[in-house]
């Protein structure tokens, strides 16, 4: 390997094109401007989206590494761009996203001195990253940005941040890269107990009502073949959490539907009386588990992860199969015995019938005028043969994205599951595009979440990112209006919206679009925007009293879900 | 709940501290005791510290410990399993001291140790357990104690095998 002198900036360049990076997201400042002056030079090999405020950047990091797999960059100035950047980290870190956020920090000189954009970087993003690290010297930036990435990707994923003083971008010295394959105090993948995958396979061949939980893991472990033999193998029908969601196609026969306060009737009530569970690479949020005391006890418990902090967490397991899920699925599966389990699987139907005709029905095929947020969810993903990639925001739509899309393949479905971040739809569906740009990607928001980052419209116009932005709007917070609805005596306190023309900040935007009141109209609205591989923002007004169902209230138990009725 | 000791050992990278620390604060928990210091293994920093807690959880906040990226190790112990002592230093009044009749008897009893003494102030140290140091510092307390301190708990175990150096061994057998 070649040694030569070069500025820190110039190294951060080299240091990423080392680590495969072609694109990044983010925005400059002045102390992060010798990069932006590095990377200058690198056009042709780095693309930057210049986005229109950090948290954008972040949250378009995120869309990226979600639909691609690879890890999300973001470069942006110190001080208030770091804390802007906040939200992003923050959610990567709780979902699990791979993503180096490059921050700018003030020249060493004037660290601790309360500088211009001085902000403890590091102090504030430990609790929420894998890693992060502040470089003073240039002579730390391969060894720092090699780690960083190592260890975004290896293990579970997360972000990490990288705190890059001033004057170490500026700074020359003699650069030298190596990639990071090791670091002594860190196991990403954790080794397969033999013991453990007989016990799995043994507990699992035992069952008479065996019940999966897919979960990221097997996203971000890219098992979705190993899962389907998995299930396939024993019939072992499964649910699948928010972030699970695409793992298994919609339409797969053992895919019993969402777990969770919003997801379906049948798989919420059969892990009440499966008699062996089996969670695979996901975490027993409250979200899923709703009240713990009355959570899966009639039930041995086995749980597949790769990160040994997740077993016990939330849920005691009785056989614990560390490890990432493409091999210890594998595993599993050898030792399995092939069997039907028809009864039980059938048993799932009397569930789904009820919540189509209580719930699902009248949502898809309503009798009203009003138009709803799932027969417009549903439209889209027939009018996109189900191949469309799915970014939510936070509320009724991401709920409703997720129970009426028809995912047909994985890594289509983006959304903001751990932290509930409204505002993240809109830059997450340009990085998703980004990530993916042969696929459609559809955003689903609501009015208030769009508003949230709705400056992103400018990144879209300046980068021509063909995003199809879907604003459901029933000018309500709808999702806090629905709980003020049911456990706040219908007392909507503050979540009535008055909204602006968004067809007309859209234009503003050069970005087309129209807004559709009747249902007469959507299909051909659709259709238009489906028909080039420009953006296009479609406005659909929605009933203003939609209701997610069916729910679990918060502290109830996973099997008293209320059904409401329409 | 029941007093635990964590020990805990780390890259020597600024910030462990905080990123132990942080784990503790997010919990409500309390660190009863901290000691810090760089262990026999070169490179590797050593955590002592003690928490009231469960087993469950403490289970569980090692876990969190050990998924720290520069965290090598974290194992939580018993009183029974570990040998541990702590440090503590008395200041008290030269003249006090020695107006009391019985100083022998009470220096015997406790085996402390004199460090410094000056015409107006004596420094006692004593070695023990918590409650040792404590007792020590009730019975100075006529002679008016102007200072007290007390070290962190340091412990050693009882393992017949030493995990860590194991582990390490490991580790870069893999490199």
């Amino acid at each position: 390997m070649s040694t030569e002198l070069i500025t820190g900036a110039e190294a951060l360049m080299r240091s990423l094109i080392e680590e495969g990076v072609d694109t990044m997201f983010g925005y400059p400042g002045g102390a992060i401007m010798p990069v932006y002056d590095a990377l200058h030079d690198h056009h042709d090999t780095i693309r930057h989206v210049l986005v229109r405020h950090e948290q954008g950047a972040t949250h378009a990091a995120q869309g990226y590494a979600r639909v691609s797999g690879k890890t999300g960059v973001c470069l942006v100035t110190s001080g208030p761009a770091a804390t802007n950047a906040i939200t992003g980290i923050a959610d990567a870190m709780i979902d699990s996203t791979p993503m180096v956020v490059i921050i700018g920090q003030v020249g060493a000189a004037l660290l601790g001195t309360d500088a211009f954009q001085e902000t403890d970087v590091i102090g504030i993003t430990q609790p929420i990253t894998k890693w992060s690290y502040q470089i003073r010297k240039p002579e730390e930036i391969p060894w720092a940005i090699s780690r960083a990435f190592y260890i975004a990707r290896e293990g579970r994923p997360g972000p990490v941040v990288i705190d890059f003083a001033k004057n170490a971008q500026i700074q020359k010295f003699e650069y030298k890269y190596e990639k990071c394959n090791f670091i002594r105090s860190f196991i990403p993948t954790p080794a397969i107990e033999p013991q453990a995958i007989e016990d799995a396979a043994a507990l699992i061949n035992s069952a008479k009502k065996p019940f999966a939980l897919v979960g990221q893991g097997v996203i971000l472990g890219s098992a979705e073949k190993e899962l389907a033999a998995f299930l396939e193998k024993a019939n072992i029908p499964a649910g699948w959490t928010l972030l699970g969601s695409s793992a298994l196609p919609t339409e797969h026969p053992l895919n019993k539907g969402m777990l969770g306060m919003h997801g379906n009737l049948a798989p919420n009530l059969k892990t009440n009386e499966c008699d062996v569970l089996i969670a695979i690479g996901m975490r027993f949020d409250d979200r899923v588990t709703s009240d713990l005391s009355t959570y899966a006890k009639q039930c041995k418990i086995v749980h597949f992860d790769i990160d040994p902090a997740e077993i016990n967490k939330n849920v005691k397991a009785d056989v614990a199969v560390l490890g990432n899920a493409k091999e210890t699925l594998a595993l599993v599966t050898e030792k399995l015995n092939a069997t039907t389990h028809t009864e039980w699987i059938a048993s799932f139907e009397e569930l789904n019938k009820i919540e189509a005709e209580k719930v699902i029905i009248p949502e898809l095929q309503p009798k009203g005028t009003d138009i709803t947020m799932g027969e417009v969810i549903r439209k889209i993903s027939e009018l996109t043969e189900n191949k469309a990639v799915v970014v939510t925001d936070v509320g009724q739509n991401q709920m409703m994205a997720a129970r009426y899309f028809n995912y047909t393949q994985s890594r289509s479905m983006v959304t903001s599951g751990g932290l509930g971040t409204m505002g993240f739809g809109l830059p997450a569906a340009i990085g998703a595009k980004i990530g993916a740009p042969e696929r459609t990607v559809c955003m689903f928001a609501g009015d208030g979440g769009m508003q949230m980052t709705i400056q992103e419209l400018g990144t879209i116009m300046q980068e021509k990112t063909g995003v199809k932005m879907i604003i459901l709007n029933n000018h309500f917070l709808g999702m806090v209006r629905q709980w003020q609805e049911l456990f706040f005596s219908e007392r909507y306190s503050e979540t009535h919206m008055v909204n602006p023309d968004f067809i007309m900040i859209a234009k503003a935007y050069g970005i087309k679009g129209q807004l559709v009141s009747n249902r007469e109209d959507l299909d051909a609205a659709i259709a238009e925007m489906l028909s080039d591989d420009e953006a296009y923002l479609l406005e659909v007004n929605v009933e203003t009293k939609g209701m997610v169902y069916p729910m679990v209230p918060t502290g109830a138990s996973i099997s008293n879900m209320i059904m409401g009725d329409k | 709940m029941e007093l635990y000791t964590l020990i805990i050992f780390s890259e020597n990278h600024p910030g462990l501290l905080s990123q132990v620390s942080n784990i503790f604060t997010r919990r409500q928990m309390n660190i009863e005791t901290l000691t810090v210091s760089a262990s026999s293994i070169e490179g590797i920093h050593k955590f002592t510290l003690t928490t009231y807690s469960t087993a469950d959880s403490i289970a569980k906040v090692v876990k969190q410990i050990e998924k720290r990226v520069e965290v090598v190790k974290a194992f939580s112990y018993t009183d029974d399993e570990i040998i541990y002592q702590e440090v503590a230093l008395y200041k008290v009044p030269t003249d006090a001291l020695l107006d009391y009749p019985d100083l022998e008897q009470l220096v015997r009893k406790y085996n402390a140790q004199l460090l410094e003494m000056t015409r107006q102030f004596a420094v006692l140290q004593l070695t023990g357990h918590s409650e040792e140091t404590q007792a020590f510092f009730e019975a100075l307390k006529p002679f008016g104690v102007m200072q007290f301190v007390r070290s962190g708990r340091i412990a050693i175990t009882k393992s017949s095998s030493e995990i860590l150096s194991k582990f390490l061994q490991e580790r870069m057998a893999k490199q």
